[in-house]
C-alpha cells in the first residue's frame, strides 16, 4: 500500500496534455488565491488583535475596492472559461476520418464492436496514434464512459446515441470505469482500454475467427427485415433510397432540414413518423421492441456504408456541422 | 404550573381578529396579502414544471399531440372555462359583499362559489370516467387506435394512425396537470366551506375580511392555471 | 416597564420557562421553541446522515466491497445524501438560527405567520417519518439524484416514500421561507429600514427567495418520478418516447438553487461574528446585500453546469459555464469583504470567531474548486469523482457546517441563557478543522486521478488516499460530537449569560438572555445603523452574567 503513492493519472491520449495543462493553471491560480487569502487573514487577525487602549477603526467600504475586486477576478474567470471552453469545443468535435467503434452499455457491463465485427466485453483494444470514436447508448439506464487517463467522460443515455472521440498517445492498459451511478453493480462495472502499437492491433484484429463486419450484419438484417422493399435503389420505391445519404442534409416535408447522422437514422427505425423526408409519406412501420441494440448498430453501420468510403461525416451524433479537428 | 400575563404595554385589542403580535391591524391585513401573493408566486413554479415537460413533448410529438388532444371533448372543455370565470365573478362579489358587510349576501356568493366550483368537478369526472372507459388512462390498460389530425379527409388505405406511446404521453400530462388542477380545485372549495361557516357566523366585517380577499386571490389564481390549461390541452390542431 | 415573573418562582419569564409540559411546545406557536424543536429534529438527523458517512468511510478503507453488500453500500450513500441535504442541510440554519433570531432582530414579537411556522415544523416532521420509514424498510438506493430511469423503472426500493418523505421536507421549506419573505417585509420595528438591517437577515432574505421559487420545481420532479412508478407513465423512460434528461433539467433546476440555500444563511452568519468579534462594522454593507441578491437570481440560472457530459449541446454547455462563472463574482466578493473587515479592527478569538476563520478559508478553497468544475475542459474529466464530492463537502460541511456551529456558538447564551464551555469550544473548533481536511482534501487527488463517485470498490492504487480520509472522518465525528455534549452541559451546569455577554450589536441582544415570550419588554425603536461598533464597548473578559439568579 504504501510503496507507490500515485497522486497523477497517467497520460495517455492528445487530449490528456491539454486537460492537465489547464487544470496546472487553476491550481496554481488557486493556489496563490488560497495563500493569500491565508496569509492575509493570518497577518490581520495577528496584526489587529485586540490591545489595550487601542480601538476598532470604521472603515464604511470603498466602491473602488468592490469594483476592482469584482473585475479582476472575472477577467482571470474568463481566462478559466475561454481555455475550457476550447478544449471542450475540441473534445466534440471528432475528426472525420475517425476509427468508428459501437458501445452498447447495459447493466452492469460494456459491450463494444468493431465495425469489423470484432466484439469485446470489457475490454477495448484500440491502435495508438489513431482517431477512434465510440458510438455509444445503452440498453437500459443512464451509464458513462470514463477513462482517466483520457481524462474523457461521455454519459452514455438509452433511447439514443452519445459520442466520445480520442487518439491514444501510449500504448498501455488504462482503466475504464462506469462514471454515472447505474445501480447495484455500478463500482463493478469497469473495464480496460487496451492501446496497441499498430502492428499489434493489425494482428489482435485478423485474429478472430471469422468475425462479420458490421455493415455486413447491417445488409442481412436490412433484407430479413424487409427494409429493403421500401427502400430501393431506384427511384421506385416507397421510402427514400439510402444510398449516399449518411452524412448529408435531409429536406425533410415539415421544411426542416437535418443532417442523416446515427441519430437520425437510429430514430427513422424506432420512430419513423417523427422525421418524414419531403415527396415521400409516413407509411414506414416502427421497429421499436423488434431490434436489440446491437442489431441497431448493425443497421446503422450498414446505411453509413452506402455513403461511400469519403462522405461528409458528421462532427458527431447531435449533428453539429463538421470543423477541422486539430490533434 | 401557570404563567403571568406579561406586564406588556398591549394596545387594547377592539378586534378580537387582531393577532397579538400585530401592531395593528393594517400591518396584518397587508402581511396576510403579501403572505398569499408569495404563496401563489411558489404555486406558479410547481405547475410550471409540468407545463415545462408538456411544452417540450408537445413540440418533440406534434402530430400525436394534436391527435390526443381530440380526443377530449371541446363543449365540456369550454363549459368548464365559462363555470370557472363565474366561479371568479361570484368570488369578487363575495368579496364586494364583505366589504358592505352584508353578511347573507356574502355567504350567498360563497355558497354560489362553492356550487360552481363542484358544477367543474363533476364535469371533469364525467370527463375523466370517459377516458376511463376508452383506455385512455395511461398504465397497464391503455390503448390507442386513432386517426392523426386531417388524416380522415385521405383515403381508408393512407391514413396515418398516432403512436400510442407518444398519445400516452400526452394522457399522462393531461390526467398529472388536470388533475393537479383539481386538487387544487377542491382544496378552494373546502376552504371556501370553512369560509363561508364562519361568514354566517358573522366573522368578516368590512373592518376584517382579509381570509375572503386572499382566499379569492388563491381562486383567481386556480382560475388562471385552467385558463392555461384549456387551449393548451384542448385547443391545439383544433385548426385542421 | 416591569419584566414578566413567572409567579411560582419569582423567575423572569422567558420563552423557556413559560409553560411546561409537552403540549406547550408541540401546540406552540412561538418562533422560539419552534427553533428549539427544529434543532432537536435537525440534530437527530445530522448524526443519522453522520452514521451513514461512517459506515461509507470504514467500507472504503479497503478497495474491495467486503464491509457491505453493493445493494447496501448504494443505499448507504444515497440516504446519507437525502438526509444530509434535505433534512439537515437546507433547514438548518433558517429554521433553527433563522427562526429564533429574525422577529429578534428586526424588532418584532413573532414572524408574521406563527401558526404556518408551526405547521412548516410538522411538516418537517411528517417527511422526516417517511425517510424513517423508508430507511427501516430496506432503504432506497437511487442516488440522492434520483436520476431516471434508474429510478423509476429498474430500482424495486422504496423510491415513493424517499420521494414523498423529501416532498414534505420541501413543503416545509417553502413555508418557512414565505413566513420570512414576508415577517421581513411587514414586521420591522420603527426604524429597522432595509439598510439598518443585519445581513443575517438579508442572507435569509435572499435564500427565502430561492426556496419560494426553486423548492416547488423539484417537489413536481419528484411527484412525476412518483406517478411513473406507480402508473408506469412514460416521461422519463425512452421506451414510451419519454427524455431521461428533462428529469435532469427539473431536478437540477432546484438543486443547484439549493446549494445557495444551503451556503447563503451560513455567510450571513459569518457576517455578523466577524463584526462582532474585530468590533467594527462590516466592510462594504451594501455590496454584501447586494452580494447575496445576486447569488440568488444569478444562481437559478446555471443549473446545467451539472450535465456538462449528460448529452447537452455544446451551445448550452459553454452559456452554463460562462454563467458559472458569474456567479462566482458575489461569492469572491464576501469573502474579500470579510478580511477586510478585519483590517484595522481590534480581534479576539473566542469559538465562534475560531469557526469563522474556519468558514472563510475551507470557502474560499471550495469556492476556488468551483472554478476548476465551471471550466469545461476539466470538468469533462472530474465530473462524477471524488473531486466534485470532495468540492462541494469543503462548501458544505467545510463553509455551511462551520458557520452553523460558530452560529450556535455565538447564540447560545441568548438561546439557552448559558454560556458553553469555552476551552472545550476551542478545542472542538480545532478538531473540527483538522479533521476535516484530512477527510476531504485527499478527495480532490483521489478524483483527478479518476476515482469514480459513488463506487463500492475501487482499483488498489485508491487505497492510501482513502485510508488517510478515513482516519479523517472519525476525528471529525469526535469534533462534532463534543459541542453536543457541552451545550446539553451547558444548560444545566453552564454559567448563566447575560443579556449581551459579547457586547454586540443588534436588536436580539438587547433583550434577556434567553428572551421573553414576546421578545421584549417594549417595542424598540431603531435610531442607530446596522454594526455600531464605534458606539459599543470592548468584548467583557469574562462574560457571564454577575449577579446570581434566584434558585429554584
Amino acid at each position: 500500500m504504501f510503496g507507490h503513492l500515485p497522486l497523477w493519472p497517467e497520460n495517455a491520449s492528445t487530449n490528456a496534455g491539454s486537460v492537465d495543462a489547464l487544470y496546472i493553471f487553476l491550481l496554481l491560480v488557486s493556489g496563490i488565491m488560497t495563500v493569500l487569502i491565508f496569509a492575509v487573514l493570518t497577518a490581520f487577525a495577528v496584526r489587529f488583535r485586540k490591545r489595550r487602549g487601542q480601538r476598532a477603526v470604521q472603515i464604511e467600504g470603498s466602491t473602488h475596492l468592490e469594483i476592482t475586486w469584482s473585475i479582476i477576478p472575472f477577467c482571470v474567470m474568463l481566462v478559466f472559461f475561454v481555455w475550457g471552453a476550447v478544449i471542450f469545443f475540441q473534445e466534440r468535435t471528432p475528426p472525420q476520418d475517425a476509427t468508428e467503434v459501437y458501445t452498447v452499455a447495459k447493466q452492469w457491463m460494456w459491450k463494444f464492436e468493431h465495425k469489423g465485427g470484432q466484439r469485446e466485453i470489457n475490454e477495448l483494444h484500440v491502435p495508438v496514434g489513431r482517431d477512434v470514436k465510440m458510438i455509444m447508448t445503452s440498453q437500459d439506464v443512464i451509464h458513462s464512459f470514463f477513462v482517466p487517463a483520457f481524462r474523457l467522460k461521455q454519459d452514455v443515455v438509452p433511447g439514443r446515441y452519445t459520442t466520445l472521440w480520442f487518439r491514444a498517445t501510449k500504448a498501455g492498459t488504462y482503466h475504464l470505469f462506469c462514471s454515472q451511478y447505474c445501480g447495484t453493480q455500478h463500482s463493478g462495472m469497469v473495464g480496460w482500454v487496451t492501446v496497441m502499437e499498430p502492428r499489434d492491433y493489425e494482428a489482435w484484429m485478423s485474429g478472430g475467427a471469422g468475425n462479420q463486419p458490421l455493415a455486413v450484419t447491417g445488409e442481412k438484417l436490412f433484407t430479413e427485415l424487409g427494409c429493403v422493399t421500401c427502400h430501393r435503389s431506384d427511384t421506385q420505391g416507397r421510402g427514400p433510397n439510402l444510398v449516399g445519404v449518411f452524412g448529408k442534409p435531409v429536406l425533410l416535408e415539415d421544411g426542416r432540414t437535418v443532417i442523416a447522422d446515427e441519430n437520425y437514422v437510429r430514430e427513422s427505425i424506432l420512430e419513423p413518423a417523427a422525421k418524414i423526408v419531403r415527396g415521400f409519406k409516413p407509411v414506414m412501420p416502427t421497429f421499436q421492441g423488434q431490434l436489440s441494440d446491437e442489431q441497431l448498430n448493425a443497421l446503422v453501420e450498414y446505411v453509413k456504408s452506402l455513403a461511400g468510403p469519403q462522405s461528409g461525416r458528421p462532427a458527431n451524433a447531435s449533428g453539429v456541422a463538421v470543423a477541422t479537428p486539430q490533434p | 404550573m401557570h404563567t403571568s400575563q406579561a406586564a406588556v404595554d398591549e394596545p387594547a385589542h377592539e378586534n378580537p381578529a387582531l393577532l397579538h403580535h400585530f401592531a395593528t391591524e393594517e400591518q396584518q391585513k397587508n402581511a396576510a396579502s403579501l403572505g398569499m401573493w408569495v404563496f401563489l408566486a411558489q404555486e406558479v413554479m410547481f405547475f410550471g414544471g409540468m407545463f415545462c415537460a408538456y411544452l417540450v413533448y408537445r413540440y418533440k410529438y406534434f402530430a400525436d399531440f394534436g391527435s390526443a388532444s381530440q380526443q377530449l371533448d371541446i363543449k365540456l372543455g369550454a363549459t368548464n372555462t365559462v363555470v370557472l370565470i363565474c366561479s371568479s365573478l361570484t368570488v369578487v362579489l363575495g368579496v364586494r359583499a364583505a366589504q358592505l358587510g352584508k353578511r347573507m349576501a356574502l355567504v350567498f356568493w360563497l355558497v354560489a362559489t362553492i356550487f360552481l366550483g363542484l358544477v367543474f368537478l363533476g364535469i371533469k369526472a364525467d370527463e375523466y370516467a370517459e377516458k376511463f372507459e376508452k383506455h385512455h388512462v395511461p398504465g397497464a390498460s391503455f390503448s390507442y387506435h386513432e386517426l392523426l389530425p386531417s388524416q380522415e379527409k385521405l383515403p381508408e388505405a393512407e391514413r396515418q394512425y398516432a403512436d400510442p406511446h407518444h398519445a400516452e404521453m400526452y394522457f399522462s400530462l393531461y390526467f398529472a396537470m388536470t388533475g393537479m388542477h383539481a386538487l387544487h380545485m377542491v382544496i378552494g372549495v373546502g376552504l371556501f366551506g370553512f369560509l363561508a361557516y364562519k361568514a354566517w357566523r358573522g366573522k368578516y366585517t368590512p373592518e376584517y375580511y382579509t381570509p375572503i380577499e386572499n382566499a379569492g386571490l388563491y381562486w383567481h389564481f386556480v382560475d388562471i392555471v385552467w385558463i392555461y390549461l384549456f387551449p393548451l390541452l384542448y385547443l391545439i390542431d383544433r385548426h385542421r | 416597564m416591569a419584566t414578566a415573573v413567572v409567579a411560582d418562582t419569582g423567575e423572569r419569564e422567558n420563552y423557556l420557562n413559560a409553560g411546561h409540559g409537552p403540549k406547550s411546545w408541540l401546540l406552540t406557536v412561538d418562533h422560539k421553541r419552534i427553533a428549539l424543536l427544529y434543532l432537536i429534529s435537525i440534530t437527530f438527523f445530522f448524526f443519522v446522515g453522520g452514521f451513514f458517512a461512517l459506515l461509507i468511510r470504514l467500507e472504503l478503507l479497503t478497495p474491495a466491497g467486503d464491509l457491505v453488500q453493493s445493494d447496501t453500500y448504494n443505499k448507504l450513500f444515497t440516504m446519507h445524501g437525502q438526509v444530509m441535504v434535505f433534512f439537515f442541510l437546507v433547514p438548518a440554519v433558517p429554521a433553527v438560527l433563522g427562526n429564533f433570531l429574525i422577529p429578534l432582530m428586526i424588532g418584532a414579537k413573532d414572524l408574521a405567520f406563527p401558526r404556518i411556522n408551526l405547521l412548516s415544523w410538522y411538516l418537517f416532521i411528517i417527511g422526516g417519518l417517511l425517510m424513517i420509514f423508508t430507511i427501516l424498510s430496506g432503504g432506497v438506493d437511487t442516488g440522492w439524484t434520483f436520476y431516471t430511469p434508474l429510478s423509476t423503472e429498474f430500482l424495486k426500493t422504496n423510491v415513493v416514500s424517499a420521494a414523498i418523505g423529501i416532498f414534505f421536507a420541501g413543503f416545509s421549506s417553502i413555508l418557512t421561507g414565505l413566513n420570512f419573505i414576508v415577517t421581513i417585509h411587514r414586521m420591522r420595528a420603527p426604524g429597522m429600514t432595509w439598510n439598518r438591517l443585519p445581513l443575517f437577515v438579508w442572507a435569509h432574505y435572499a435564500t427565502s427567495i430561492i426556496q419560494v421559487l426553486g423548492t416547488p420545481v423539484v417537489a413536481i420532479a419528484l411527484v412525476l418520478v412518483v406517478l411513473e412508478r406507480l402508473f408506469h407513465l412514460g416521461i422519463f423512460n425512452p421506451l414510451l418516447g419519454g427524455d431521461p434528461l428533462l428529469f435532469q433539467h427539473l431536478f437540477w433546476f432546484y438543486s443547484h438553487p439549493a446549494v445557495y440555500i444551503m451556503i447563503l444563511p451560513g455567510m450571513g452568519i459569518i457576517s455578523e461574528i466577524v463584526c462582532c468579534f474585530s468590533r467594527k462594522r462590516i466592510f462594504g454593507y451594501k455590496a454584501m446585500a447586494l452580494a447575496v441578491l445576486g447569488i440568488a437570481v444569478i444562481g437559478f440560472l446555471v443549473w446545467a453546469h451539472h450535465m456538462f457530459v449528460a448529452g447537452i449541446s455544446v451551445y448550452a454547455a459553454l452559456i452554463f459555464s460562462l454563467l458559472s462563472y458569474l456567479v462566482a463574482v458575489p461569492s469572491a466578493i464576501k469573502v474579500f469583504n470579510w478580511t477586510a473587515t478585519i483590517y484595522k479592527g481590534s480581534v479576539t478569538y473566542q469559538t465562534p470567531m475560531l469557526y469563522a476563520f474556519g468558514f472563510v478559508g475551507l470557502f474560499t478553497i471550495g469556492g476556488l474548486t468551483g472554478l476548476f468544475l465551471a471550466s469545461l475542459g476539466v470538468d469533462v474529466h472530474v465530473h462524477d469523482t471524488y473531486f466534485i464530492i470532495a468540492h462541494f463537502h469543503y462548501i458544505m460541511v467545510g463553509g455551511m457546517v462551520m458557520a452553523y456551529l460558530g452560529g450556535m456558538h455565538f447564540w447560545w447564551p441568548k438561546i439557552s441563557g448559558r454560556m458553553y464551555p469555552e476551552g472545550w469550544g476551542k478545542l472542538a473548533a480545532l478538531i473540527v478543522f483538522i479533521g476535516f481536511n484530512l477527510t476531504f482534501f485527499p478527495q480532490f487527488i483521489l478524483g483527478y486521478m479518476g476515482m469514480p463517485r459513488r463506487y463500492h470498490s475501487y482499483p488498489p492504487e485508491f487505497q492510501i488516499l482513502n485510508v488517510l480520509s478515513t482516519a479523517g472522518a472519525t476525528i471529525l465525528a469526535v469534533g462534532y460530537l463534543l459541542p453536543m455534549v457541552y451545550f446539553m452541559w451547558s444548560m444545566r451546569y453552564g454559567k448563566p449569560a447575560p443579556p449581551n455577554p459579547w457586547n454586540a450589536a443588534g436588536l436580539e441582544w438587547q433583550t434577556h438572555s434567553p428572551p421573553p415570550t414576546f421578545n421584549f419588554d417594549e417595542e424598540p425603536v431603531v435610531t442607530w445603523e446596522a454594526y455600531n461598533y464605534d458606539e459599543m464597548g470592548e468584548i467583557p473578559e469574562k462574560p457571564e452574567k454577575e449577579e446570581v439568579p434566584v434558585a429554584h
